[in-house]
């Protein structure tokens, strides 16, 4: 197993000094006061405890009337689900339970670094479909089909994506869906990035027809509320895996960090005061951003979700990695090469906005100064919606 | 009577300031003479009253004075508390001025060079006004967050570089 591809970057960018960094994975918001407070006023009071295995039966409450308020998902808090340290361990746990040795997963690419891995550390068979950068980065259901065999477990999602951004509509996700019913597929859908939402309204794909049933909803607290280091995430599924979910986490992990739990409650009920003026800000950075590295030669699609730009660079007749470490060296600006994501990544790279306009506003200076080089012939209608 | 774009146009010039009218345009993902059409019709409607700078004085020992004056007045028939407070905010060093409920009715808010400034201000030209009834008058030791701004020290980013 290879180290994430992310790793060597890090160690470079590190050791720099004077970086703009667009290469983070996290928001640039603190998590909110309150919030902090909140898991404060647990320590004082003593809240040093394990919780139960599944996680507070308070917090489960206030998670399964966040998904139905928010997403129109019905869950029960006793038996559907479970919290976990971040939504890292929640896919970790709902691979292990589902997986049974040369088990295939379907993944659609370019995805999250952790994905292969961890199926594979499950044992199970990682099968790539990419997303193709001319359809936006929307998965195409002909491609997934053409992927399933009789090995076919389950179908990795991850809508809004990273490192992509791209987003699917709920009529998008069904034609997916439908494929799960017709190969008796399980689906895992990561929807940490559901929050971020800019263009269309989220579709929980458990929300879909027969869908609730063969789907494990992984969710968390880290993006929307910016809450990543805290490791803080979900999982909502039916019964029957859940079940053996929490088998794995509780002899893993026994349960998420009491603490931590009692921020992500008191995160989950004051969501309103948070949540929107976040999801407001990233979206108008997004407007900016991407406009401005088209307008500075990377033709870059317009991602729905998440916090990431995804610009091509093919025409500068680098590899990303090339790309990337060329742009750090030369101009001390930090991406991600987009190979890190998956093979079809390659001719890309992850920029990520979460940071001040200010920061990507010098990005930008220094982007358009380093491209000059390529004697770039694009003009902003390469750039896809 | 406002749009949504609009609204979203004066929370961000509420929260950032001055910003030139193209990153405006692009970060609201609208034209430049759209935001400059906003932007007028704000300052014609007298919702947008200016651009400032929040300095933190503190940092150049400049020894001013800022106190907070509690005030009672006599409320006057048929003006209500306006005719008091116009007289009252029209001295230059009244910075802020606010109708309050509660125990008093008015908040003054004076900037001096020193006490003897604000105590000759409130004996001299507060409290002589036939409609003031009395004063008390605290004084700001120190600014902690002003208008929504930290005046301690900003935390840095303490994120990595790079992150997955």
């Amino acid at each position: 197993m290879k180290p994430s591809g992310i790793r060597r970057f890090f160690d470079l960018a590190q050791t720099m000094e004077n970086v703009v960094s667009l290469g983070v994975g996290e928001p640039d918001f603190i998590t909110p006061w309150n919030v902090r407070e909140a898991s404060y006023a647990a320590l004082e009071q003593g809240y040093t405890a394990y919780s139960a295995n599944a996680g507070l039966l308070e917090l489960r409450q206030e998670i399964a009337s966040y998904m139905t308020d928010r997403f129109g998902a019905t869950y029960d808090p006793a038996t559907e689900l479970i919290v976990t340290t971040g939504a890292s361990q929640a896919l970790d746990i709902a691979f292990r339970a589902l997986l049974n040795p040369g088990d295939e997963v379907i993944v659609v690419e370019p995805a999250f670094v952790s994905y292969g891995p961890l199926i594979e550390l499950a044992g199970g068979t990682v099968v790539p479909v990419a997303c193709r950068a001319e359809n936006g980065f929307r998965l195409n259901r002909d491609d997934v089909e053409a992927a399933i065999t009789e090995r076919t477990k389950a179908i990795l999602l991850c809508f809004p994506s990273n490192p992509t951004g791209a987003t699917m509509t709920g009529e998008e996700l069904t034609e997916i869906a439908e494929l799960a019913t017709k190969h008796d597929l399980w689906v895992v859908s990561d929807e940490i990035y559901a929050e971020l939402s800019y263009d269309e309204p989220f579709t929980s794909f458990a929300t879909l027809h027969d869908m609730r049933e063969r789907t494990i909803v992984v969710n968390g607290f880290s993006k929307a509320f910016a809450m990543t280091g805290w490791r803080l995430g979900f999982t909502c599924a039916p019964e029957v895996v859940t079940r053996e979910m929490l088998k794995v986490h509780q002899y893993g992990m026994m349960c998420a960090p009491t603490l931590v739990q009692f921020g992500g409650l008191e995160a989950l009920r004051s969501r309103d005061q948070h949540v929107p003026k976040m999801v407001k800000s990233y979206r108008q950075r997004r407007n900016y951003f991407i406009q401005a590295l088209n307008d500075a030669g990377l033709p870059t699609h317009v991602p729905g979700g998440a916090f990431y730009a995804f610009p091509s660079i093919r025409h500068t007749g680098l590899t990303s990695e090339e790309f990337a470490e060329r742009l750090l060296l030369e101009e001390r600006v930090a991406v991600v090469p987009g190979n890190a994501f998956g093979a079809s990544g390659e001719g890309f790279v992850r920029a990520s906005y979460a940071t001040s306009v200010e920061q990507l506003q010098e990005a930008i200076r220094r982007i358009d100064r380093f491209m000059k080089q390529f004697e770039v012939t694009t003009t902003a209608t390469d750039s896809q919606r | 009577m406002y749009t949504s774009k609009e609204l979203e146009l004066l929370e961000l010039l509420e929260e950032k300031g001055y910003l030139e009218t193209k990153l405006l345009a692009n970060l609201l993902a609208t034209d430049e003479a759209t935001v400059e059409a906003m932007l007028e019709k704000f300052k014609a409607d007298g919702i947008l009253l200016g651009f400032r700078a929040m300095v933190n004085w503190q940092k150049i020992n400049r020894h001013d004075v800022t106190a907070f004056i509690d005030v009672k007045v006599t409320p006057k028939r048929g003006r209500g508390f306006d005719e008091v407070a116009e007289r009252i905010y029209r001295f230059p060093e009244v910075t802020a001025l606010y109708l309050m409920s509660g125990a008093y009715d008015l908040q003054v808010v004076i900037r001096a060079n020193s006490l003897q400034d604000v105590a000759s201000f409130v004996s001299d030209k507060l409290s002589p006004l036939d409609s003031v009834v009395s004063t008390t008058t605290h004084f700001k030791l120190k600014t902690y967050k002003h208008d929504g701004i930290l005046f301690t020290p900003q935390v840095e980013d303490k994120r990595l570089n790079i992150t997955p």
